[in-house]
């Protein structure tokens, strides 16, 4: 009888915490392609002969990627400014898009690391062959060494992102109407006292539905790539 | 205009000398190699074979010396590099193919994309290389699909197919399985006939004696003898030579 009145209350709530998950969603696909191209270029930077860009890359990469991500998101929405003006208008900058400026923090820090391990991991002799054909050194960078690093650089990137969008639900204690946010709304307008229970199963589950078949996929390809 | 060109070199190393931090690598090194020349570089490990021949191409820059291959002079630091690298080829132990490339396009993309020749050009010349190294059937495979010789025998077309003056060939055979050795020295020697300059560091003593007109015998980063190969291999002057050639032949 009451099992039957909790499971028509999540279902009740369950498009309301779904609509919550979108903006998690929302919020993963623009912080992974926010910091991975931001990492793209703090990878580069770590390799970089220049030595301040080289020092100046590894430093950022070791702060960001060392910091918990909370203190990050933290420093990202308190230090940004909530509005901006451009020529006379005035945009409010929503608390959900500084949360994934936040989140793309540790992901490029993270991507960084990732990019320099792949281009690390291609033998030497890879750069000193294009060398001696008359390569520049970014020339090889981009039509020998990047197009073999892609591979190798897929499965860890896509376990960044499944470990993302497990830290987006941070973004509810900096005020993000999130689906942790309204799971957290839906049991406290609930007085039923079983009700807690099975509703954050149910956005467990969510989270695990999206991010377990991410990491499977990421898994297979480590595999495949490892025989060739 | 240079000694260099002076004496009928094609290249020439004149006191270059090479550290690595405190460890002395090259220590005053003088070496010519006319145009056509065969010169073999041999010598115990660590004696510098390999950085002697790094330093032709600019591979490795040298502390001291002149190094001068045609009116190119390598450790001018605004040499331009493109124009020696157009000029010198290398050969690796380690082949070093793009393995993301097939073969013909290992063969083709240097002179095509850094040369700025047609590509219809260079791919004739890269299949008739192929073919000239018995490879022709390999065009469009991958190098993961070849044999370590055959990789090598791509690797010594990719080599030619820039067209340079002087071949630098770094002990090519060391890495092989010893059925694949015979292969890629005939390949070798097959450039070295068709008149190429080969500048060869190698382990193989028997080949050097035949394949080349010049040996060279390096030590502690000094060149203690060179000669005609059968002076060389018969009548060894110096003890360290002597020791050597004991020990290997």
């Amino acid at each position: 009888m009451s099992e039957t009145t909790i499971l028509t209350d999540i279902f009740r709530w369950l498009p309301f915490v779904l609509w919550g998950f979108a903006l998690n969603i929302l919020m993963s696909i623009l912080a992974i392609m926010l910091g991975t191209a931001a990492g793209v270029f703090l990878g580069f930077g770590q390799i970089s002969h220049v030595r301040l860009i080289g020092r100046i890359s590894r430093l950022a990469t070791q702060l960001f990627r060392n910091a918990p991500w909370l203190v990050l998101l933290f420093y990202c929405i308190f230090l940004m400014p909530y509005s901006f003006t451009v020529s006379g208008v005035t945009y409010n900058v929503p608390s959900w898009l500084r949360a994934t400026l936040g989140f793309s923090v540790p992901v490029a820090a993270n991507f960084s690391e990732i990019v320099r391990g792949a281009i690390g991991s291609i033998p030497k002799g890879q750069w000193e062959a294009a060398e001696v054909l008359g390569y520049t050194r970014t020339v090889t960078l981009f039509r020998i060494i990047l197009p073999q690093c892609v591979t190798r650089m897929l499965p860890p990137w896509m376990n960044l992102y499944a470990l993302l969008i497990t830290a987006t639900p941070l973004a509810s204690i900096v005020g993000v109407d999130e689906a942790l946010a309204r799971t957290q709304a839906a049991v406290q307008s609930e007085v039923q006292p079983g009700f807690l229970i099975p509703m954050y199963l149910t956005l467990l589950t969510m989270f695990f539905l999206y991010a377990y078949p991410i990491s499977r996929v990421s898994a297979a390809l480590e595999r495949r790539f490892q025989t060739v | 205009m240079r000694s260099a060109t002076q004496d009928g070199a094609l290249v020439s190393l004149r006191g270059v000398r090479k550290a690595f931090g405190s460890i002395e690598v090259l220590r005053g090194v003088d070496l010519n190699v006319a145009k056509g020349q065969v010169v073999a570089i041999i010598g115990p490990s660590g004696s510098g074979k390999s950085t002697i021949l790094r330093t032709i191409n600019g591979l490795t820059p040298v502390d001291h010396g002149v190094i001068t291959v045609g009116d190119i002079t390598v450790t001018d630091p605004r040499v331009d590099k493109v124009a020696l690298r157009h000029r010198v080829g290398m050969v690796f132990q380690q082949y070093n193919l793009f393995p993301h490339k097939t073969v013909l396009e290992n063969v083709a993309m240097a002179p095509i994309q850094v040369l700025g020749e047609p590509r219809r050009q260079v791919e004739e010349r890269a299949k008739d290389l192929l073919a000239g190294m018995r490879l022709p059937e390999k065009a469009l495979s991958y190098p993961g699909e070849l044999s370590g010789g055959q990789q090598q025998r791509v690797a010594i077309a990719r080599a030619l197919c820039m067209q340079p003056e002087v071949i630098l060939f770094d002990e090519v055979t060391a890495a092989l399985d010893p059925e694949m050795v015979k292969e890629v020295l005939s390949a070798v020697r097959k450039v070295a006939e068709d008149g190429m300059t080969c500048i060869l560091v190698t382990h193989e003593m028997r080949f050097a004696r035949e394949a080349a007109n010049r040996i060279y015998f390096t030590d502690k980063g000094v060149i203690v003898e060179q000669g005609e190969p059968k002076a060389f291999f018969e009548n060894p002057r110096d003890p360290r030579t002597i020791e050597f050639l004991d020990k290997v032949l």
